[in-house]
């Protein structure tokens, strides 16, 4: 049986696509986004054990020299993800998808489908494959949220994008270069994600994170409203594709980097969000959504 | 309070003191029999009547037949039926003057959008808005007092949908809001209505089917903070006990099952048989008022209510007794302990006949009651005590059980933040689902607006700091709702984040 490493389940999330959702976040990402909200996804534990002793409560522990977190005794006070030097946590859980299924039945009667997130959701694409065929026998939707990194014309990704409602893909910045600088890796393959996804009428939502003065959003918002409207246009799909303009916050953001290149960066400020907005609008987005 | 000290409070209105007065007036006699019990619990504070004064002269709760008055107009108030809507809106605001309750205004004024909808055509839906918009206006600055509720639905109608703009753009708390919810409810009016109630904490949601069934298929209305009554009818009264400080004369969990809550039921039970007595056999409410004499109300529609608050404190007052520490709304044995005090009371209940009752089948009600400003240390009904509510979820799971058992009211309160202005849809999948599990009642508000739900009924933040200033305030709900703040920490209330 297949296993993954989860990062955290919120039961009911109102911000993962249609309705209410239950969002499951894996562990691991291939990007390390300098702005990353919640760093402590990004890399797999590998049990150094430097964590256990800043754990005010005893919640952590190693075991068989495996680190083991006791979920009853935390007190979500994040010591232990602030402290590990590889942007990893030691709260993880390991699931079956059987067992995952087991947590999704508890909640069906309360949600419409499932959202996988992450971390970097697609890199367990056989794992969510699994999952998924057995969610959609419970009548709920499935969704992914993805960074759009992965190439997912391939064929090994057939089956993953049959059993897979629709898509929300991330687009951090139009630029190469400055995609290169903030996430360690180009978009090429974002930007081919997207025409495929919206071709194949399974995009719902493109969100990019604006961030004042550090990245270069007017470019990007307009770039990526084109996209968005030239396959609306070719789809003539009652669904109109969201695109999400996601004010940046300083919550969650690593502290090195707050005080290094983000030093100083606030929330942008309302006009800036509406004046992007105004832009997707008058190219071709039907609906734009600020958060 | 003295007369005097009445006659002097700064921070009443006009109408207040009046009523203030009034009430002195009533309870400077004593007509009720009471066994010594009753007496003794009373000054514990053990039972407790709501302060319905000392000789009730009229029912608590009080329910017409509007859709009578609109289609029949009324002979002693002289009103023919309205040919408009501008008659309609004023017909019904002459009405409501008439309608007497506890607080001597109304606490049910309608199902209102099918009241008013005959009236509303698409080629004067603005004129309507306008008139409603007035209507609603004219009831908030006249019934001042929040527990004056208004119903709307399960069918959409045009006029519902006005009801539910004028109220988002007035942000007023009277009169409060109940959607009866069912399946001929469109996804459009649900929506609208949640969308509402982020902005103005409501309407709240009552599961149709449920309330059919429990009135035998009769007419209902949502009264007051979320009583379920007849229409036609009402309640006669509510005497309700604190749970809490009742748990403190057992000795162990098995004195308390049974012998302590049996007795103080029982007594109860008698406690407003002889209320009712009053108001049927001395007062001479149903013998002169008009709205017996019109049929806009039937004696033989009437019910008695049996309250109860805290009943957090009384199972962990129980559970510590026990030597454990499992606490209401967390543990499985406190829940289970929970339940099976609720489901004593039920039976006790369903057992008892009020002689003064002409069928046999008429029982007393249990009402989850939402607590009042003095209630320090005591969470409303059953809920979970404020702060240690888990997540919505669980919350869910943990309330649904009781709702089954409270046909005339229960309800949570469940509050969102802003981010779910923008997906209103899974609030309603949450509100299915709940309802589903065996909610009956579900209310909400949005984290950040001014109108709040404090326990049943709504008051303006804005207004209850004005109060802490000292200056007079026009609803007397938020003098409530500011104890209640003070006292039970209301405001505190669990955000629901995502
Ligand atoms: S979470 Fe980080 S610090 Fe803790 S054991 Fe794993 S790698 Fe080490
Ligand atoms: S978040 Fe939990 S496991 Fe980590 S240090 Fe705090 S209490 Fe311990």
């Amino acid at each position: 049986m297949r296993r993954a490493k989860i990062n955290k389940i919120i039961k009911f999330s109102n911000v993962d696509g249609p309705g209410n959702r239950m969002s499951i976040f894996f562990q691991g990402c291939n990007y390390n986004c300098l702005y990353c909200h919640n760093p402590e996804t990004i890399n797999m534990c590998n049990s150094c054990g430097t964590c256990v002793g800043s754990c005010p409560v005893g919640a952590l522990s190693i075991v068989d020299s495996k680190v083991c977190w006791d979920k009853k005794l935390c007190v979500e006070c994040d010591r232990c993800t602030n402290i590990c030097l590889i942007d990893s946590s030691p709260k993880t859980m390991d699931y079956s998808v059987e067992e995952l299924l087991k947590e999704i039945k508890k909640v069906s009667g309360f949600i419409r489908g499932i959202t996988v997130s992450g971390g970097e959701a697609t890199l367990n694409y056989e794992f969510i494959t699994e999952l998924f065929k057995e969610v959609k026998k419970l009548g709920l939707t499935t969704f992914v949220d993805t960074n759009g990194s992965l190439d997912l014309r391939e064929d090994i990704y057939s089956e993953f994008i049959k059993v897979t409602d629709n898509f929300m893909v991330d687009m951090k910045v139009w630029s190469e270069k400055k995609h290169k600088d903030l996430t360690g890796v180009d978009n090429l393959s974002v930007k081919k994600n997207i025409e495929f996804l919206g071709e194949l009428g399974k995009l719902y939502e493109v969100r990019t994170v604006v961030v004042p003065e550090f990245l270069d959003n007017l470019e990007t918002v307009t770039e990526v409203s084109k996209l968005i409207g030239s396959i609306n246009s070719k789809n003539q799909l009652d669904e109109r594709i969201i695109y999400k303009l996601i004010k940046y916050r300083q919550i969650g953001v690593k502290k090195e980097n707050l005080e290094g290149k983000l030093l100083d960066l606030t929330s942008p400020a309302d006009e800036i969000m509406e004046k992007l907005s105004k832009v997707a609008k008058e190219n071709g987005v039907q609906k734009v959504i600020i958060i | 309070m003295s007369i005097l000290d009445i006659i002097k409070d700064t921070n009443i209105t006009f109408e207040q003191r009046v009523l203030g007065l009034a009430r002195a007036a009533e309870n400077s006699i004593d007509v009720l029999e009471m066994t010594d019990y009753v007496k003794e619990y009373r000054e514990a504070g053990i039972i407790c009547d709501l302060f319905e004064g000392n000789a009730p002269y009229r029912p608590r709760y009080i329910l017409p037949d509007y859709d009578k008055f609109i289609k029949g107009g009324c002979e002693f108030l002289n009103i023919t039926p309205p040919t408009d809507i501008w008659e309609a809106t004023n017909n019904l605001l002459m009405f409501y003057k008439h309608v007497p309750s506890i607080t001597t205004m109304p606490v049910y004024i309608g199902n209102i959008d099918y009241l008013l909808e005959k009236f509303v055509t698409d080629e004067n839906e603005d004129e309507c808005y306008r008139a409603i918009k007035l209507f609603l206006k004219h009831i908030d600055t006249t019934i001042t007092d929040s527990f004056c509720h208004a119903n709307i639905g399960p069918r959409e109608t045009k006029a519902g949908m006005l009801i539910l703009k004028a109220m988002r753009e007035l942000e007023l708390p009277t009169p409060n809001l109940t959607l009866k919810y069912s399946e001929e409810t469109t996804n459009k009016l649900a929506i609208e209505s949640i969308n509402t109630a982020l902005v103005t904490a409501k309407p709240s949601f009552a599961k149709d089917s449920m309330y059919r069934e429990d009135f035998g298929g009769n007419e209902y209305g949502i009264v007051s903070c979320y009583n379920g009554l007849e229409v036609s009818g009402g309640a006669h009264t509510l005497v309700r006990v604190r749970l809490g400080r009742l748990a403190k004369k057992a000795t162990n969990k098995s004195d308390f099952m049974e012998n302590v809550l049996p007795k103080v039921a029982h007594e109860m039970l008698g406690y407003i048989d002889e209320r009712i007595r009053f108001i049927l056999e001395e007062s001479v409410f149903f013998q002169v008022n008009f709205l017996v004499a019109e049929g806009f109300i039937k004696k033989e529609k009437f019910t008695g209510l049996f309250g109860m608050v805290g009943l957090a404190e009384c199972v962990n007052h129980l559970m510590e007794l026990e030597g454990k520490n499992g606490r209401f709304g967390s543990d499985d044995l406190a829940n289970e302990l929970g339940e099976n005090i609720v489901k004593t009371l039920t039976k006790i209940i369903k057992d008892h006949k009020c002689k003064y009752f002409e069928s046999e089948e008429k029982k007393h009600l249990l009402h989850s009651q939402v607590g009042i400003e003095t209630d320090a240390g005591e969470s409303p009904g059953c809920r979970i005590p404020i702060g240690e509510e888990p997540e919505i979820f669980e919350h869910i799971v943990q309330a649904s059980p009781f709702h089954k058992y409270f046909a005339s009211g229960i309800g949570d309160i469940y509050s969102f933040d802003e981010t779910y202005k923008k997906n209103p849809q899974a609030i309603l999948d949450i509100i299915n689902g709940g309802f589903n599990m065996g909610l009956r009642f579900f209310s909400m508000y949005g984290s950040d607006c001014d109108v709040v739900r404090v326990t049943g009924y709504l008051v303006k933040k804005s207004e209850m700091e004005k109060l802490d200033q000292g200056k007079v305030v026009l609803r007397d709900t938020t003098i409530l709702g500011k104890g209640a703040r003070d006292n039970g920490r209301v405001l505190d209330r669990k955000l629901r984040k995502k």
